[in-house]
């Protein structure tokens, strides 16, 4: 990245987009919106392809960690509050997909990138939900982070991406707050409630800043994403903004954050935290994570053993097709 | 009087809530997404009409006794549920062929309730009558589907309706149902509705190619607190986190 | 591998406003389709109608056609009220 060192944004930004259709350069510089019968760079094409079935395929299989408390949530209320937020999931990994769907690639051959490896997930969700709490830790970290990473991603230059984000943040809003919810009555519940809150806490929150991506300076994409209007800023700003907006948050917890050296510095106007050591991460994105196995294995065989249940109805949609063209 | 109508609510709510319990189960492991997102909102209703009436039958009880205490601290002797609905349901064949017999007769039943004497019941029946209309039209169109579709799924439709056909007729049965509720137009008594239920079960069965079931009834006694071996781990799953930390809020 | 066909959504959000696209999703059928989207598009009150249209059934425009198609509109103002002079105090016109 030395070469990059003293370029202003707007000489990288030229040079990102060198090579690419002047109709294309244009739509990014005067409408900033492309839609999916404009011309557009294959390199465009396959990140957004990839980026949007990646982003897909994290919230269905971040249906799994919050499902496995359904049968178990502790009142009828949670049991329900849950349950809609699963479902929700579904329904942001559908919109996802049909937004993937008009750059020319069919859900099928996505669903199955996913379940032969080829296509990723996010990492966050091959952790494991040991207690009931986890399910206030994901809502109000994991949900967090994602509304920081998703809300840029609703000026996205890519419009069905865009409108697909408008209506997952849309939906979203309640998710990180029933989190919250359910946090701040067991922290202020019985001691061994307050204790579940807090061990859920310690392991999602590195975890949770883990979902911002590498540091920027080793995010070797990031400038060509930002140059065609996919990014709006860097995994790092957005890490930092997360964390100030969750450190008061945790206060209003009363929960402690994992990170003793968790600041305020004046001079920046930021909070200080400790370095991240992304070696977990890695590991995780290689397949070493708790839950990796079983997460695939998970959906795969709901699709596998889903399979007769499609092939009927499409051989029951074409003969009742045959038989509207006979008669 | 107050105490057959606190049962009368109990075995309607313990239906809705222990069927929506294993509707759950298929949020994302559905055979489709679109269908993963259906199945929820058929658990969601279920479940909303299980906390209408375990919360009523509370109130009436007059013991203080909330949703939350009834569903989760009664044991497997107190569920008073219908035996169809606590068996485990992992092939989608079974769950559609369950949920047509169970909303057909929800449906029948509180379309009957919707006119009871007690406004509270009418109330709560009143909303479920949509929902269940909804449901019932779900699994119509899905028992259709399978049941006309491919050679194998005609094959595990029938062995799906063969498997659940001997339970459906628990929900007829009357035994539960105090004869005063009856007399005063509160309740519903459910062996009344045998013949419209059965009729619109079996027109859609026909239209799927499928063949009526001739099979001896299950001695199915959940009505009386009988029930499957099943059902104590549905509850034992249901309940333990409630159950390990008592008198806390969540 | 069965790929259930493409389905385009509109939904009607109030009555007296138009159907307006909602997103897509997959269906073997129409019938199956518009069960898909009530449970799919209308889960927070959105909509009290919905259409369902096979995505292949949409003839589009092509962003090549955007000057023939829409440039030639351009330079009517004579189309829109605004483009006529009034004078002072004539009303309700």
């Amino acid at each position: 990245m030395y070469g990059n060192d003293y370029e202003t944004p707007d000489a990288q930004r030229a040079r990102q987009l060198e090579d690419t259709p002047e109709s294309f350069r244009e739509l990014l510089a005067t409408e900033g919106r492309v839609e999916p019968r404009d011309e557009m760079p294959d390199a465009y094409r396959r990140t957004l392809v990839r980026q949007i079935a990646q982003h897909a395929h994290s919230e269905i299989i971040g249906m799994q960690p919050e499902g496995n408390w359904i049968s178990r949530a502790p009142s009828l209320r949670r049991k329900a509050i849950l349950m809609a937020k699963v479902q929700d999931e579904a329904g942001h990994g559908l919109y996802l997909y049909a937004a993937a769907e008009t750059l020319g690639v069919d859900r099928a051959d996505l669903l199955d990138a996913l379940h032969s490896g080829r296509q990723k997930y996010s990492s966050i969700f091959n952790y494991p939900t040991l207690t009931w709490a986890d399910v206030g830790a994901i809502g109000w970290l994991v949900d967090g982070a994602a509304i920081v990473n998703q809300v840029p991603l609703c000026r996205c230059s890519y419009g069905p991406y865009a409108r697909a984000m408008v209506r997952v943040c849309k939906e979203e809003s309640f998710h990180q707050r029933q989190g919250f919810e359910i946090l701040h009555t067991l922290s202020h519940g019985s001691p061994a409630q307050k204790a579940m809150a807090q061990d859920a806490v310690d392991r999602y929150w590195f975890p949770a800043l883990m979902m911002f991506g590498p540091p920027d300076d080793n995010s070797p994409n990031s400038a060509r994403s930002m140059a065609w209007g996919i990014k709006r800023h860097s995994n790092d700003d957005l890490r930092q903004r997360f964390v100030d907006m969750t450190v008061p948050q945790a206060q209003a917890l009363d929960l402690t954050l994992p990170d003793p050296e968790i600041r305020w510095n004046e001079d920046r106007g930021h909070h200080d935290f400790a370095e991240i050591d992304f070696t977990e991460l890695f590991e995780v994105i290689k397949g070493n994570g708790p839950c990796n196995q079983q997460r695939m294995e998970h959906k795969v065989r709901a699709h596998e053993e889903g399979a007769w249940v499609r092939e009927a109805a499409a051989a029951f949609a074409a003969k009742q097709a045959a038989g509207e063209g006979a008669a | 009087m107050t105490k057959g109508l606190t049962r009368y609510l109990l075995a309607l709510g313990d239906d809705a809530l222990v069927s929506s319990q294993r509707m759950a189960w298929w949020i994302s492991r559905s055979p489709q997404i679109e269908e993963d997102i259906a199945m929820a909102n058929l658990g969601l209703d279920q479940l909303g009409q299980a906390r209408s009436l375990l919360a009523y039958a509370g109130e009436v009880e007059g013991n203080g006794r909330s949703e939350d205490d009834l569903a989760y601290l009664r044991d497997e002797r107190d569920f008073l549920n219908v035996c169809l609905v606590e068996r485990e349901q992992k092939d989608f064949g079974v769950a559609m062929v369950r949920l047509l017999m169970f909303s057909a007769w929800q449906h029948e039943l509180y379309a009957a309730l919707t006119g009871s004497t007690d406004l509270t019941l009418a109330g709560v029946a009143g909303k479920a009558v949509k929902e269940t209309a909804y449901h019932l039209d779900h699994a119509e169109h899905w028992v259709l589907r399978l049941g006309d579709g491919t050679e194998e799924s005609h094959l595990r439709m029938q062995a799906a309706l063969d498997a659940e056909w001997p339970w459906l007729a628990e929900l007829f049965d009357n035994s539960f149902v105090n004869e005063d509720l009856l007399l005063q137009g509160i309740a519903i008594d459910p062996a009344s509705l045998r013949e419209s239920v059965e009729g619109r079960i079996a027109g859609v069965i026909g239209r799927a190619t499928l063949a009526r079931p001739d099979v001896a009834d299950a001695l199915s006694r959940g009505r009386e607190g009988r029930h499957t071996e099943q059902m104590g781990y549905l509850l034992a799953e249901m309940q333990h986190l409630a159950r390990s930390h008592p008198e806390v809020t969540w | 591998m069965t790929t259930e066909p493409l389905w385009e959504v509109f939904i009607r959000s109030r009555r007296g406003l138009s159907h307006v696209h909602a997103g897509s999703l997959h269906a073997a059928d129409a019938e199956m389709a518009l069960r898909n989207a009530r449970d799919v598009y209308t889960r927070r009150e959105e909509g009290v109608s919905i259409w369902v249209v096979p995505a292949s059934a949409i003839e589009a425009s092509s962003p090549e056609e955007k000057d023939s198609f829409f440039d030639p509109a351009g330079d009517k103002g004579y189309r829109h009220p605004t483009f006529y002079h009034v004078p002072e105090g004539v009303q309700h016109l």
